[in-house]
């Protein structure tokens, strides 16, 4: 088998393959929820308000959480584990307060009466709330790859050399910063 | 990266030595869980999907011989059903509401549980490794939950049935506001928790196992397989995944802002609603026609994934048994093209009626009608297929022919419903039921029955009963007819579906004895179904056995595997491939095996 599969050029990895199928599945959903935006939105009865300020501030983490994310993949390849450890630490710690600061927009907003769910709430808020929060979720699942790769980065038994983890792991939260930055330019200037 | 890598990367238990000369032996051990349960070889997660789609088959089967029960004796108590269903057919008469629960669970389970995860989950985790040269998936472990998860989502189906108030009640397409309020009826409670929740299940199921399709087919194919040399069935699992995992999501989408609706009080789909006994709900602002936008973005491609596995399967099985190359190979893989792509465009022609902008509608009727070209294309390349062919008429190639014949049949009638003036008559009719159980139901089914007859050998290394396989064919194919083409004059006249009795309609009490006629056939053509279950179960234990390595002479690589693979289905090396799975009748020689290098003397084709 080595035979037959080493004459052959550089594929891409099935798993990186996968995952980039996989993103375009999660595209899809967002796109469908996102015309179902902009369908509600020339029907009647919908609510105009601005977003959280708080928003803002959470695009530039999530921003500064991709930066560090590369650094990290950058370290793991010249095997600077120190720099590494360091830097997935400070990216799962950004995606966590990315996390907190979109909650803290969704406090911000009931605390201005403008619901989310409930009898009262209109679906312009609705919409907001169950996008972003689904975002947020797949934010999550990015940190939860990453406290993953942290645990094995901190594990002195298995000694990993393959950079296959991080560059999935990079690939996604790339994925996840690019799709809130659509997500908010959407809110405010296109939807 | 190598497919024995991918291999061994996950599954544990099936690994073999790869570093060594001799990795040929499968010298480690298997246990029952390891081999049958939570196994990871793709051809074991097809049997699983297989059989599991046969469990649905045969329930959803069930359930649509007891409505036609009432809809072909309206009058008439059988008190046995009270036995069987209970308070659901008191005094031996099905309710009304168990009726429904009825329609959308059969609806909901032959689409999305047989004819999704039975006939693709099936045949793509089967012949994807086999005929593309693969030792299995990209990921094994993916493809195994992916079984697991539709296993998972069967369970919660199955629970459904079995609550007090009933399974899921409102249509199979779920629209809001039946499928949003809790107090719109008995169905709608508890029953329709379920049917998210296994729904959701579901998706998961078909995204995982979608995802690892696509990955295989484009990244694990042996040496020499360049995608023009695939067969027609790997193209068209492959653009059958392409279209689950876009058009999914999706509904995905629409199905979360429903469980906002009818968990958290938002207002997406609801307005302006007043319930007999609740009163008015404080819902406003919403629109239930989203949701069909929604829905149909998924629905219409849904129809296509269901199809393009059948239109796959019966181009290789009628090209095999017919002894000459599939004829117009490039034409079928664009025709299989322009349908995915258009498959994405015409959601809108299942919403004629729902106010749709006229304008609108006009472009729909356009895109609509366009499929019926590549629709043709295939229709003419599968004839012209046959035509002076030397045909073998095994069951498998005649379910490969039924398939045609019922997809030209069906096929006919989706361009009067494509018009969307024709469609302010015909829609929500019995004409609408004729035209989608012909050419997606009755058909991809014979697809799937084509597949498994034909590739029962493969699968169990033994054959099934030919004298059953023939007279299941004979009286499914009649039956199918006999069931389906008197609706179409229904549904000319009017007749609404979804009715619970038409006997109290003056203008469909002439249709008491079409009706009556309809439910027998279907009755017959179900217990023939058993036959097929028998021969199926039967023949796995007891069949003759497999005793050459290609018994149909055919020219695709799975039958150069072993009459029993193991986990990475060929030993030793994985062949080499020359040429293209079409070589029959070339030169003078009947076959030639895709494995067979190009002879000097050979002519072009």
């Amino acid at each position: 088998m080595t035979t037959v599969q080493t004459n052959e050029p550089q594929r891409i990895h099935p798993y990186k393959f996968t995952l980039w199928v996989g993103l375009g599945s999660i595209v899809m959903m967002f796109a469908g929820l996102t015309s179902a935006y902009v369908v509600k939105k020339n029907q009647s009865s919908w609510l105009e308000f601005d977003l959280p300020q708080v928003f803002w501030y959470s695009t530039f983490v999530i921003l500064l959480s991709s930066v560090t994310i590369h650094l990290a993949a950058k370290a793991f390849k010249a095997r600077d584990m120190g720099r590494y450890r360091t830097l997935i630490t400070v990216t799962a710690a950004l995606g966590v307060a990315f996390l907190l600061m979109q909650t803290w927009g969704f406090f911000e907003l009931e605390a201005k009466n403008i619901a989310l769910v409930g009898p009262k709430s209109n679906s312009a808020a609705s919409f907001l709330f169950v996008i972003t929060g689904l975002h947020m979720l797949h934010v999550l699942g990015g940190v939860i790859a990453l406290l993953v790769i942290f645990a094995r980065a901190y594990s002195v038994k298995v000694k990993s050399y393959s950079n296959l983890p991080i560059q999935l792991a990079a690939t996604y939260w790339h994925f996840v910063d690019v799709l809130w930055i659509y997500l908010f330019i959407f809110y405010n200037w296109i939807g | 990266m190598s497919n024995e890598a991918v291999l061994h990367a996950h599954s544990d238990a099936a690994a073999h030595d790869a570093h060594g000369d001799h990795h040929h032996e499968h010298h480690h051990h298997e246990t029952f869980i390891s081999k049958y349960v939570f196994s990871q070889d793709h051809k074991m997660i097809a049997k699983q999907f297989l059989i599991t789609g046969m469990f649905w088959a045969v329930l959803g089967g069930l359930m649509s011989v007891l409505f036609r029960l009432q809809l072909g004796y309206p009058d008439a108590t059988f008190p046995w059903l009270e036995d069987i269903l209970g308070k659901w057919a008191k005094g031996g008469r099905i309710t009304p509401e168990a009726y429904y629960a009825l329609v959308t669970t059969h609806g909901t389970v032959l689409v999305f549980f047989v004819l999704t995860a039975g006939l693709s989950g099936t045949f793509a985790n089967f012949l994807i490794p086999l005929q593309i040269g693969a030792r299995d998936m990209a990921s094994p472990f993916m493809n195994m939950l992916s079984y697991w998860f539709f296993f998972a989502a069967s369970i919660v189906m199955i629970s459904s049935i079995f609550v007090e108030t009933g399974p899921f009640s409102g249509g199979w397409t779920a629209y809001p506001p039946l499928s949003a309020l809790g107090d719109a009826s008995p169905g709608s409670k508890t029953g329709m928790d379920l049917w998210m929740i296994s729904m959701a299940l579901f998706v998961v199921s078909s995204l995982l196992g979608g995802l690892n399709y696509i990955a295989t087919v484009l990244n694990m194919r042996t040496k020499g397989m360049s995608m023009t040399r695939l067969p027609l069935t790997i193209w068209a699992l492959f653009f059958t995944a392409v279209l689950g995992v876009l058009s999914f999501p999706v509904l995905f989408s629409g199905f979360i802002l429903l469980i906002f609706d009818r968990n958290f009080g938002t207002s997406f789909y609801l307005s302006d609603i007043f319930i007999s006994g609740v009163g008015a709900l404080p819902n406003e602002g919403g629109s239930a026609i989203l949701y069909q936008h929604l829905f149909w973005f998924l629905g219409h491609p849904e129809v296509y994934i269901i199809l393009l596995p059948a239109m796959g399967m019966v181009s290789e099985i009628l090209s095999v048994n017919s002894r000459k190359p599939i004829f117009g190979y490039m034409a079928m893989i664009g025709s299989m093209f322009a349908i995915a792509v258009l498959a994405f465009l015409v959601w809108a022609h299942h919403m004629f009626v729902t106010g749709l902008n006229p304008f609108l509608g006009s472009i729909f009727v356009l895109l609509t009608l366009l499929i019926a070209v590549p629709s043709a294309i295939k229709v003419f390349n599968w004839l012209t297929t046959l035509w002076r062919g030397n045909i073998r008429f095994t069951p498998g190639m005649m379910f490969a022919i039924g398939f045609v014949s019922l997809f030209i049949s069906g096929g006919l009638t989706g361009i009067w419903l494509g018009n969307s003036a024709l469609d302010i008559h015909l829609h929500d009719t019995y004409f609408v039921i004729a035209h989608f159980h012909i050419v997606m139901g009755v058909a991809s089914m014979f697809g799937m029955f084509a597949g498994i007859y034909h590739w029962f050998p493969k699968m169990y290394g033994r054959y099934l009963n030919n004298s059953m396989g023939y007279i299941h064919f004979w009286v499914t194919i009649a039956g199918a007819y006999l069931i389906f083409w008197p609706m179409h004059y229904e549904g000319l006249a009017g007749m609404p579906r979804r009715y619970y009795d038409y006997s109290i309609w003056e203008s469909f009490k002439q249709f008491a004895e079409l009706n009556r006629f309809i439910s027998t056939v279907a009755m017959i053509v179900f217990a023939v179904q058993l036959l097929f279950l028998f021969n199926f179960f039967y023949s796995i234990f007891k069949g003759r056995k497999v005793t050459v390595q290609n018994p149909w002479n055919a020219n695709t690589l799975e039958w150069t595997a072993p009459i029993r693979p193991g986990h990475g289905n060929w030993v030793g090396e994985i062949p080499e491939v020359h040429r293209w799975a079409y070589d029959y009748g070339k030169d003078g020689k009947e076959f030639i095996p895709q494995t067979t290098p190009v002879g000097a003397d050979e002519s072009h084709h």
